[in-house]
């Protein structure tokens, strides 16, 4: 019992940090960015850990997070430099850097314990297993969740410091530089939590999952509402039923959990694509009658 | 090195096999890849490469083996179907295409992850080599997977080759392509299909991850050479081809090397090669260019300022201190002393001790610079209706551009005029 209580936790927090920055990639229509960080980090987390030797290092947050921004500047570099179309940039950067990624897992595969499907899907599973005691007076509880609660927390704060500032950037990126916000900082500032929180969740859901838990819920919520800080908890709570049924439809099936709640997520997209009461299938052929 | 050459000898029948495949693979790929590359579709072809996954583990779970006459309609079926619902996402709703795209590739992955977690539980035998579709293993490829994605392949070249013309009219102009009566509709299903269909052969040999690579990277590497579409095909070909083969070097001789990712590392070297060492389209080139063009506009000023410098005396060839310079027009000092030298280089002026005087050519030169700023000055007052005050700035830097025959038509269309605005000469040869 206690093992389902912080796998589902750990899940939860996962996609809440997700849900949250979700909702400003797909404002900024940079979901594509999204899925190319998740990817191109691998080289930044087999390399942390070549040096480091573990794989819950603050170093590893760092050096892996630094791969991530690494990216996106070299997505633009190229988009603006060498003049790559910003689809062919997207693709060619992030498959390059993850090809190195599982070129150095298999050089190194006797020093490094990753192997190549945790990339893909990770193992929350497992989650419970590697535990650290945090105050002498609580039982030991799993290093992911800590991880993940201390990302949140950081999301968070940012987003309580400087939430108009992203909001604005992310919304009219020319009316905020024109009083006087750099964009420019806001985008990179953006884009260090994106790639902290898939470096943090890695292990837990993997770099492609992860992409689901980033896109899903915030796409589900933009169905539902216009109103951002609405859609933000709308995000939240899409991410978190769905890690919570997620873990239950993959113990039923006995099937991989952050696959799973992807797909509850998907599931929850797809009724909200057809049912939203101002977007949905629906409400659209309604309208179009009443014309 | 013995390795290179039983590789390259072909005398083992499975790296025979294997090579040819993927030879077929990625010449395919990147033929079909130049095409999704020029209509911008490189992040579909991603889409659907992760999208096929759970065609192929239902395709094995309803069929219990992995025959490739089952595995690639399947696959078929799911990679159409994620184009179906990104369609269908973008254009009934408000979500943008690539929100759509991502949504509908890592929902679409996450439902071949269950299913694969699910087959690798139920332990059935058949099921190994399964998750090579992951990351791509060329040499676990059997025969028969070989001669049917080699004829796939092959089928797949011919009528990129056949409906040439086709594809790159609707590629470059649509609108055109529609107006000639050409089915544009049809054609781009038939090209969509193609792209599917080469994604659901390739990602045996690369994976489902690094497919789009395959797809849009050689094509990339070839437009950086050529604005030719021919020419871009064929260097996409060889690009394509020779990653392949250096790939599948690379497994044969490291056996737990995964084929897949050297592949891409071999294509994305080129790419980035590409992307800085272009002759024309270059990151080293366009920054080579413009320090020459910054450095031309510097020479430029110096000798317009010698020149002017001169015309206050209407002496044209007196010696000049750097100094007397920047007081006519500031140049930063180790700005000016290179400008200077390298003035002094092409021969436009010559130094006697410390000073610096125009030569005939340099003093041609600068006389045409400051004719012409005179006339753009004249020609933006009479013409643009800007006021005399305001056309310094713009007729600066045209002095640097205009060519030849725009400054003859100038002086026409103005009748050669003796003063600018500001009442100043305008000095002819």
């Amino acid at each position: 019992m206690a093992t389902d209580f912080w796998i589902i936790l750990t899940a939860s927090l996962v996609s809440t940090c997700c849900a949250i920055l979700g909702c400003y990639l797909i404002l900024r229509r940079m979901a594509m960015i999204g899925d190319a960080i998740s990817h191109a980090v691998l080289p930044g987390i087999v390399l942390a850990f070549l040096f480091t030797g573990s794989r819950d290092s603050v170093t590893m947050l760092i050096g892996a997070g630094a791969v991530g921004i690494f990216t996106t500047f070299l997505i633009e570099f190229f988009n603006k430099q060498a003049k790559l179309q910003a689809d062919a940039a997207i693709g060619v950067t992030f498959t390059w850097l993850f090809a190195i990624g599982v070129v150095l897992i298999s050089v190194f595969a006797e020093q490094v314990d990753l192997d190549q499907d945790c990339v893909l899907y990770g193992e929350l599973a497992y989650v419970p297993l590697d535990t650290i005691q945090v105050f002498s007076f609580t039982n030991e509880i799993p290093k992911a969740s800590v991880v993940m609660l201390v990302i949140l927390i950081s999301i968070l704060l940012v987003i309580r410091l400087f939430g108009k500032q992203l909001l604005i950037t992310s919304f009219d990126p020319a009316y905020a530089s024109s009083i006087g916000i750099a964009t420019t900082i806001w985008h990179y500032v953006l884009m260090s939590m994106v790639s902290a929180t898939t470096v943090a969740s890695f292990e837990a859901v993997g770099a492609i999952l992860v992409v689901a838990l980033l896109i899903v819920p915030a796409a589900t919520a933009y169905l539902l509402t216009d109103d951002f800080s609405l859609m933000m908890k709308l995000s939240i709570a899409i991410g978190v039923l769905a890690s919570v049924s997620g873990y239950y439809l993959a113990y039923w099936l006995d099937g991989s959990i952050a696959a799973a709640i992807a797909i509850v997520c998907g599931i929850f997209f797809s009724l909200a694509l057809i049912f939203s009461p101002t977007q949905g299938l629906f409400k659209k052929s309604k309208k179009m009658v009443m014309h | 090195m013995e390795n290179l050459i039983d590789f390259f000898s072909f005398s083992d029948p499975n790296v025979r096999y294997v090579t040819l495949g993927i030879i077929f693979i990625m010449a395919c790929a990147a033929m079909v890849g130049t095409f999704t590359f020029l209509t911008k579709k490189s992040l579909l072809g991603d889409a659907i490469a992760h999208a096929v996954l759970p065609g192929i583990c239902l395709g094995f779970m309803l069929s219990g083996t992995k025959n490739p006459l089952v595995l690639i309609p399947a696959a078929f079926a799911f990679g159409w179907l994620s184009l179906i619902c990104i369609n269908f996402i973008t254009y009934r709703s408000r979500i943008k295409e690539d929100t759509a795209i991502g949504l509908v590739l890592s929902v679409f992955f996450a439902v071949g992850i269950f299913l694969l977690t699910i087959i690798q539980k139920n332990g059935n035998a058949n099921q190994s080599g399964l998750d090579h579709f992951l990351f791509g293993k060329a040499a676990a490829l059997v025969m028969e997977d070989i001669i049917a994605f080699s004829i796939v392949a092959l089928l797949l070249m011919l009528l990129t080759l056949f409906l040439f013309k086709e594809f790159t009219l609707i590629s470059f102009d649509k609108d055109f392509a529609l107006s000639s009566g050409i089915p544009v509709r049809t054609l781009e299903i038939l090209q969509t299909g193609m792209i599917v269909l080469t994604v659901v052969i390739g990602i045996q040999a690369v994976g489902v991850v690094l497919m789009a690579a395959v797809l849009i990277t050689p094509a990339a590497v070839a437009r950086y050479w050529t604005d030719n579409i021919k020419t871009m095909l064929a260097i996409a070909l060889i690009t394509g081809v020779f990653s392949g083969i250096a790939g599948a070097y690379l497994s044969y001789s490291a056996p737990n090397m995964p084929t897949g990712p050297w592949i891409v590392i071999f294509i994305s070297t080129l790419a980035l090669l590409s992307f800085f060492l272009s002759p024309k389209k270059g990151i080293i080139n366009k920054i080579l260019k413009q320090k020459r063009y910054k450095r031309q506009i510097q020479d430029e000023n110096v000798l317009k300022t010698l020149y002017q410098l001169g015309e206050k005396t209407n002496q044209f060839f007196l010696s000049q201190q750097e100094a007397n310079i920047s007081d006519k027009r500031f140049f930063a000092k180790n700005i000016l002393s290179n400008s200077l030298h390298r003035l002094m280089r092409n021969g436009f002026v010559s130094k006697q001790k410390n000073a610096w005087q125009l030569t005939d050519a340099g003093k041609l030169r600068g006389q045409r610079l400051v004719k012409i700023h005179r006339l753009w000055e004249l020609y933006l007052t009479t013409y643009a209706n800007i006021a005399p005050d305001h056309v310094h700035e713009d007729a600066d830097t045209i002095e640097h551009f205009l060519t030849p025959e725009l400054e003859a038509a100038l002086e026409q269309q103005l009748n050669f005029p003796e003063k600018d605005p500001h009442q100043t000469i305008i000095p002819y040869q």
